[in-house]
Order: structure tokens, then C-alpha cells, then sequence
């Protein structure tokens, strides 16, 4: 055995891959609750990749056929069904997972110096999940695929001279159609998962090139024994690794709860119209698109037309979603974790979350002017958040920061 | 930690009233229908309804005669015997035996499939649109719907409505219901099943990985990374 890792070792530095990032990567031994839903996040993504390998085996990316060949994976192909549950509770768990993992984020400071660049890069990653979201809703060609397709696509639309360009470039066609269809099957199974892996590749080199952060924030490399370990460090590998089993038990057992007993979760995972097949000739009543993407869609919404366009709604939703890349050097605190943070950051974080939440909730009604002005109101108290952040931040007194991480 | 407590459980609980508030919806007021997909023989009822009184305008393509068979423990003899006309073979997808230029000419309309309904429109829905038939001179078969304003349909089971009790025509109605609900999603019959005893297996391994965890972990507590100094 011995002799075998040593032929390895001299032509491919296994032992030392596996040591620096598993059996002697020093992590804290303080992490809690929310530190599960990283190794969680990239369990969904290995389960959305071999779901997905088998159901590209029997999906037919064609307008005429899509629809009815997703219907004869839940009904002809073995086990076809079980795959396409996991596969579509896998794409809103991965949300739900990621939502929960840049919430820890935002507790405990993570994206403060020196993890700017995980943040920075965990935020690309987020952008391209969201398209790799979206493709994928179009697949099933039923309604909702189409139309909420249709609405997406057309924002593209709205740039001022290059729109009808860009929106041309993206159908290959003049409205929502077969090669849409096409292509984004294409970009779904191949370019946006490959962007994903390399993304998530590059996220946790960075991770482990200056160490996770802590419900503390206390840098443990600080402090370190005589040989050079932190003393507030644990090897990842086994202690991290046993714990993150027990955590992909309790994940599996809500994920198959959801798949066997729920699997369109009333509406919110599958949607009920999304099973009557695309028809460009039969608007639905009320298009919204899935739940992980309603609080941008609820700002999209919020910005009424100006001089008949609707390019300040499209610029004030990217706005949204990339302001959130600037966090790290918005974010003017001393302290990282909420622990001992002043009480402007906690009510500002508790305000920013609520909005979060109602904007997704707006997103999926229909428009009425009551509606409309809330969601004018938390597009303000969502930006605010940032914008104002540098002197939320700068006030009031925080807490001593222990040394050493604490136990609790 | 107090504060993230609340942070959070505030965050939850604006989500558990979102969730709620956006559960009920607009329009027309529906009955339940109180259908029970693990009821066989209302199944049962409902496949020989939907066959002699739907199949001859409605197709329920994605579904297949064996597959009805099969499911719903009827013997594909009487399956073929019975409730087959408009196939040779039980392998079969279901169409309707109506022609489609046929039914444009009769109907103005090719009567939709109804392989999906049970999910795209909703059990509450099926019930109450076959039970809200109402008479209206001013329509081609005499008849309108309080739930699909001008539906181009006749009341298909006014014979039913006519000859039996109300309790006897509100269980026919609900068996239909209950099998289109089974056709939309047949493997609702099994997925339950099937994920009691998935849950029951990772609960034993959660055990099992929750003991693990605790074994290794006496390390951090009492051995050898125990904090120092």
C-alpha cells in the first residue's frame, strides 16, 4: 500500500492534495448550525448533475416533443419519475441551501477582509445558478416555461438601440421558440454547469487559502502551537467530515420528504399551469416566474416605465443583484460576526432580511397598487441596506472580540 | 445571539405568512372534492365513468390502457372487454374516438386532453366544473357552466343528475375526479409507499451518523484537541 502512494505520490501529489484541504486543513472548532450549507450546497450540486445526466438521456429538447417527453419520464421510463422529482426539488433546494449559506455570510461577517475574494467569487456563482435556473424552468415547455421565458427574454429587450439586437442574438429567431429551446438546453446541461464546477473549484481554493471564518470571528491562525497548528483548529478531516454526514442525513431526510409526499410543494416548486404544454397563442392569467427569483423580479416591477421604457426597472433589478458583489467594501465594521456587532448592523441585517422575504412574496402576486407600493417601499429598504451601510456600520459601540473562539 | 434568534425567527415567520396568504386564490368559489387516490374501487368507478361517458370526446393520450389496468388491479381481459373502444391493443395510448375535424365542426372546438387536468386545473376544479352545469337557453346544447363561463361542452352526465340521489351522483362525479387526479400523476400511488420506507432507512443511518459524529467528537471535548490554555 505504502509502495503504491509512493509511485502515486512521485507522479501526482495525492497525499499532499489530501492532507492540505481534508486531513490537516485546520478549520474552527466552533462552527455551528449554519455551517452545514456549504458542504450541503455542493451535495445539491452533485445531485442536480446525476439526476440531470439521466434525464438528458430521455428529454427531447424540441418544441414539438419537450413537453410530452418530460410526461414520459414520470410516466414510461423506470424510475423516470423519481429522478425528475429529485432533479426538480434538487433545483429549489439548492436555493433554499444557498439563500441560507450567504444569510451565515452576512451573520458572521464572512465576506470581510481577508475573504473578499470568496464572497466576490460565491456571488458569480449565484448569478450563474440563477441562469441555470431559469434554462432549466424553460425545458418542460408548459406555460409558465414559455412565458416567463417570453418575459425574461424581452428585458434584454429594452436597451436602448442594441435591444432589438441582443434580444435577436438570444432567440435566434423572432419570438420564444424551438431554438430557444435548443439552446438552452445546451447552455443548461453543458456551459453553465461547467462554469459552476470550476466556479465552486475556485471558491474553496480560496476558502482554504486563508481559512474559514467563525461565529466569532476570530481569525484562529493567530493563534497557533509550537508546531504551527491553530489552537483553536480541528483537522477538517475526520471531525468536520463525520459531522457534515450526519448533516447530509438530516438534508436527505427533508429532501425526500419533499420528493415522496410534496414534490410540487403546492405550487411552489412546480407550478400547476407549468403542466398545460406552451401555447404563444394563450396568455396565462398570472405569469410569475419561481420562487428563488421573485424578490429581483418584485424590483423589476417596482421601477414604473420612464419615457416609455422599461430599462430603469431592468437596470434598478441588476442593480439588485450586483450591488451585492460590493458588500465586503461597504461593510466599514471592525467586528465580523453579529456577536459582537452594534445594534445598527442588527436591526439594519433584521430589516434587510424581512424585505428580502416580502419582496419574494410580492413577486409572485399579481399587481395591484397596494402591492405596487410595498414593493417600492422594500426596493428602497433593500437598497438602503447597502448605500447606507457604510455609516450603519461605522456607529455605535461593539462588543469586545475574545481572543480565542468561544464555546457554547 | 438572542438578536439572530429573533432575526430569524422573524424571517420565518414572514415566510409562513407569505406562504399561507398566497395559498388561497381569486375567481370562482370551488368545492372540495374530497377525492382519495388510495381508494381503489372509487378508482375503479371512475375509470369505467370516464370510459363510457369522457373517452368518446376526450383524449387521455399520456396514459395507456395497461397501464390503467394494471394499477387499478383490473384484469387487462376485462379491461379489453369492457372499457376499450377506441384501441386494438391494451399497450395503447387512450385517445378519443372522435375525429379532430370532427369536433371543430361539431363543437367549434377539439375537446382538450385530460391526461394533465387533475394537476393543471385541480381536483376542486374538475368537481365543481361537472357539477356546475346549469340550463341556458342561449347555448348551443341548452346548457352553461358556472365555473368555465361558455364551455362548449353538453352535460355529458345529465342522466346521472337526473336518475340518481344527490349523494349517488356527487360519489360519481368524485370518482372521475379521483381518476383523472390518478391519471395525472399515476405514480401517486406508489410514491408514498416508497418514501415512508426511505425515510425509515435514513433515519437509522442519521442514528448511526449521529453516533458516529459523537464518537469522534470526544476528541474535541475531552482528548487530544481539546482546547488548551
Amino acid at each position: 500500500m505504502d509502495n503504491n502512494k509512493n509511485w502515486i505520490d512521485q507522479r501526482f501529489p495525492l497525499t499532499k492534495v489530501w492532507n492540505e484541504h481534508l486531513a490537516e486543513y485546520y478549520t474552527p472548532r466552533n462552527f455551528n448550525f449554519w455551517y452545514f450549507f456549504g458542504s450541503l450546497a455542493m451535495l445539491v450540486l452533485v445531485i442536480q448533475i446525476v439526476s440531470g445526466i439521466f434525464l438528458a438521456m430521455h428529454y427531447k429538447p424540441d418544441a414539438a416533443l419537450a413537453f410530452a417527453s418530460v410526461e414520459y419520464i414520470m410516466r414510461d421510463v423506470d424510475w423516470g419519475w423519481l429522478i425528475r422529482y429529485i432533479h426538480s426539488t434538487g433545483a429549489s433546494a439548492f436555493f433554499i441551501v444557498i439563500y441560507l449559506h450567504m444569510y451565515r455570510g452576512l451573520l458572521y461577517g464572512s465576506y470581510k477582509a481577508p475573504r473578499e475574494l470568496i464572497w466576490v467569487i460565491g456571488m458569480v456563482l449565484y448569478i450563474a445558478l440563477m441562469a441555470e435556473a431559469f434554462m432549466g424552468y424553460v425545458l418542460p415547455w408548459g406555460q409558465m416555461s414559455y412565458w416567463g421565458a417570453k418575459v425574461i427574454i424581452n428585458l434584454f429587450g429594452s436597451f436602448p438601440i442594441v435591444g432589438e439586437l441582443i434580444l435577436e442574438f438570444i432567440l435566434g429567431d423572432y419570438a420564444v421558440g424551438d431554438p430557444v429551446l435548443n439552446r438552452f438546453f445546451s447552455l443548461h446541461v453543458i456551459a453553465i454547469p461547467l462554469i459552476l464546477v470550476i466556479l465552486v473549484f475556485m471558491h474553496i481554493v480560496a476558502l482554504h487559502t486563508v481559512g474559514s471564518n467563525n461565529p466569532d470571528g476570530v481569525e484562529i491562525k493567530q493563534n497557533k502551537d509550537k508546531n504551527g497548528i491553530p489552537k483553536d483548529g480541528i483537522p477538517f478531516h475526520p471531525y468536520y467530515s463525520v459531522k457534515d454526514i450526519m448533516g447530509v442525513v438530516v438534508f436527505l431526510m427533508i429532501f425526500s420528504s419533499i420528493v415522496f409526499f410534496a414534490p410540487a410543494m403546492n405550487g411552489y416548486f412546480l407550478e400547476a399551469p407549468n403542466y398545460i404544454e406552451a401555447n404563444p397563442l394563450k396568455t396565462p392569467d398570472h405569469i410569475a416566474p419561481l420562487w428563488y427569483l421573485t424578490p429581483f423580479y418584485s424590483v423589476l416591477r417596482a421601477i414604473p416605465p420612464m419615457f416609455g421604457s422599461q430599462l430603469p426597472g431592468v437596470l434598478a433589478m441588476f442593480a439588485a443583484l450586483l450591488i451585492l458583489i460590493a458588500l465586503p467594501w461597504l461593510d466599514r465594521s471592525k467586528v465580523k460576526s453579529i456577536r459582537y456587532r452594534s445594534w445598527p448592523y442588527k436591526v439594519a441585517l433584521g430589516i434587510f432580511v424581512v424585505s428580502f422575504i416580502i419582496l419574494g412574496w410580492l413577486g409572485m402576486q399579481a399587481v395591484t397598487p397596494l402591492y405596487s407600493l410595498m414593493a417600492q417601499i422594500f426596493t428602497g429598504l433593500y437598497f438602503a441596506f447597502f448605500i447606507l451601510m457604510p455609516w450603519f456600520t461605522s456607529i455605535g459601540k461593539t462588543k469586545p472580540v475574545p481572543e480565542r473562539t468561544t464555546e457554547h | 445571539m438572542k438578536t439572530l434568534l429573533n432575526t430569524t425567527l422573524s424571517a420565518m415567520a414572514a415566510m409562513v405568512i407569505s406562504f399561507n396568504a398566497s395559498a388561497s386564490g381569486a375567481g370562482v368559489h370551488l368545492e372540495a372534492a374530497k377525492t382519495d387516490i388510495t381508494d381503489q374501487a372509487s378508482l375503479q368507478r371512475g375509470a369505467t365513468s370516464f370510459m363510457n361517458n369522457c373517452s368518446g370526446c376526450h383524449s387521455i393520450e399520456l396514459m395507456r390502457y395497461n397501464r390503467i389496468a394494471k394499477d387499478l388491479n383490473i384484469s387487462e381481459a376485462d379491461m379489453a372487454n369492457n372499457l376499450m373502444f377506441n384501441a386494438d391493443k391494451t399497450g395503447s395510448p387512450i385517445f378519443s374516438s372522435m375525429p379532430e375535424d370532427g369536433a371543430k365542426e361539431w363543437f367549434g372546438t377539439t375537446p382538450p386532453d385530460l391526461s394533465l387536468t387533475g394537476i393543471a386545473r385541480g381536483t376542486d376544479w374538475i368537481y365543481t366544473y361537472l357539477k356546475g352545469f346549469y340550463a341556458d337557453e342561449t347555448r348551443p346544447y341548452g346548457v352553461n357552466n358556472h365555473v368555465l363561463e361558455n364551455a362548449a361542452m353538453p352535460d355529458i352526465l345529465w342522466k346521472s343528475k337526473q336518475d340518481k340521489t344527490e349523494k349517488e351522483f356527487n360519489r360519481e362525479v368524485r370518482d372521475i375526479t379521483n381518476f383523472l387526479d390518478y391519471v395525472a400523476e399515476p405514480v401517486k400511488l406508489i410514491r408514498y409507499e416508497i418514501g415512508v420506507k426511505v425515510l425509515g432507512f435514513l433515519f437509522i443511518l442519521f442514528i448511526l451518523s449521529y453516533l458516529l459524529k459523537q464518537e469522534y467528537w470526544k476528541d474535541v471535548k475531552y482528548g487530544k484537541w481539546r482546547a488548551k490554555d
